[in-house]
């Protein structure tokens, strides 16, 4: 086996590293980013998105002492421009957020592990759209229709399923970049086993590596920041 | 190509994919005094005139916009080198040079508000020009052999690329996987309709015949 002890102290040396050099701009960009790129809706930053609040106010509130105290104008300008942009990756990161939401409202009330992924604000505001489209569609449509059709979930009542919830397609592609190197990886989305080396579609990103990957197999690795979405 | 100039179903705006370029650092001589800059998005500074210091690409511009400093332009900027890469990009039909992720925001930016600091700076926008005109061929040239697969490895391509070629790539071998695995996608038509309630962001079902 190749991969002794000495191979893990460095993979985390390097973690350390990264940890102390990225800034909250850069996490929340890259948060933004996969938020953006993946099909389904991910776990919630929360302590990120605590922090880079904590950091917007400070500098509202630096940029307003700047203002009335007569600062140069360029630097407080600069400053302004530096708060614009922090505060552009935070609105859109829940923004993002929230059109997926409200694209899979349904599914994710239904499946306790997107649930989870909500922050307590995203988990209300999904609740209340759900209450709100269903009381809609319930007074437009449904109402009107025959008794067996006046589901919100379904489309009859000889329905097995809910097959009137729209659900994110996992199989689409992404572009991802690898952060760190991953495992090797069966593209059926399998982890590495005992007869590895009798298969050969196994897959292996080393750092910088940029491809395009179905979804579904690399969730995993995207949730634990081996890879992140461009 | 399919696809690639309608700019709502591309997934990152132009605007947004340059904002990323953006934070990108860049070298600037400043002709002013300033105090260190603590941003949010990291320290930069103490500027004195003529030390160069590093900050990122949107500070470089903005001071630049108000005459405070000189943006030296990247190493890989030079002619010498971009001719290089350009006889590269020639040589291989398969491999692609390698250039900074976001070599075309940045020197878009540069042209845009630092002209007067890129040495032949005709000639250097040409080059880039062609560089990334033979890019784009290749990008599509090698888009003809690609087959159904789940990871592709797309090596040094860049940003601006990237966002050109998703979205018709990211159809086509979504398709490919369709056709591969009926089984796992049981029914064909209700995902290709969720493909295209992505695209123009509106709901539509199909209905059960």
């Amino acid at each position: 086996m190749a991969s002794g002890a000495g191979e893990w102290s460095a993979e985390q040396i390097d973690d350390y590293e990264t940890l102390i050099s990225t800034t909250d701009v850069e996490l929340l960009k890259r948060a933004w980013r996969n938020e953006k790129a993946s099909p389904e809706i991910l776990p919630f930053e929360e302590a990120l998105v605590k922090r880079a609040k904590e950091q917007i106010q400070l500098m509202e509130e630096t940029v307003d002492d700047f203002a009335e105290s007569g600062h140069d104008p360029l630097i407080a300008s600069l400053y302004q421009m530096d708060l614009d942009r922090a505060q552009f990756l935070l609105r859109s990161y829940l923004r993002v957020r929230l059109q997926k939401i409200e694209k899979f409202m349904f599914h994710i009330w239904k499946m306790d592990t997107y649930r989870n992924r909500l922050s307590i604000e995203e988990e209300k505001f999904t609740e209340r759209c759900i209450r709100d489209i269903g009381k809609y569609l319930e007074e437009t449509v449904l109402s009107k229709l025959p008794d067996n059709y006046q589901s919100v979930l379904k489309q009859s009542i000889i329905s097995e399923e809910d097959d009137m919830v729209p659900e994110p397609q996992l199989d689409t592609f992404v572009v991802a970049k690898c952060e760190r190197a991953t495992r090797p990886l069966y593209l059926d989305g399998s982890r590495q086993s005992a007869s590895f080396d009798s298969r050969d579609d196994h897959f292996q990103m080393v750092p910088g590596d940029l491809c395009i990957l179905r979804y579904r197999p690399f969730q995993e690795e995207l949730m634990s920041g081996n890879i992140s979405l461009v | 190509m399919a696809g690639q100039s309608d700019p709502h179903i591309s997934l990152f705006s132009a605007e947004e994919v340059e904002f990323m370029a953006e934070d990108e650092l860049i070298e600037i001589v400043p002709n002013m005094r300033m105090d260190p800059l603590n941003f949010i998005c990291g320290d930069f500074g103490p500027f004195l005139p003529q030390i160069a210091s590093q900050v990122p690409l949107w500070l470089a511009v903005a001071l630049k916009k108000r005459g405070k400093c000189a943006i030296r332009p990247p190493q890989w900027m030079s002619v010498e080198n971009l001719t290089r890469v350009l006889e590269g990009e020639r040589e291989s039909q398969g491999a692609f040079q390698v250039l900074p992720f976001h070599y075309v925001e940045i020197s878009r930016l540069l042209f845009d508000h630092a002209r007067e600091d890129i040495p032949d700076m005709y000639m250097v926008r040409s080059l880039i020009e062609d560089i990334r005109d033979v890019r784009i061929h290749k990008v599509e040239t090698s888009l003809e052999k690609f087959s159904g697969t789940s990871a592709v490895k797309i090596p040094n391509l860049s940003a601006m690329e990237v966002n050109i070629i998703r979205p018709f790539v990211g159809r086509a071998l979504q398709a490919f996987y369709k056709h591969d695995n009926p089984e796992k996608i049981p029914d064909v038509d209700r995902a290709s309709s969720a493909q295209t309630r992505a695209a123009n962001n509106e709901p539509r079902r199909q209905l059960r015949r």
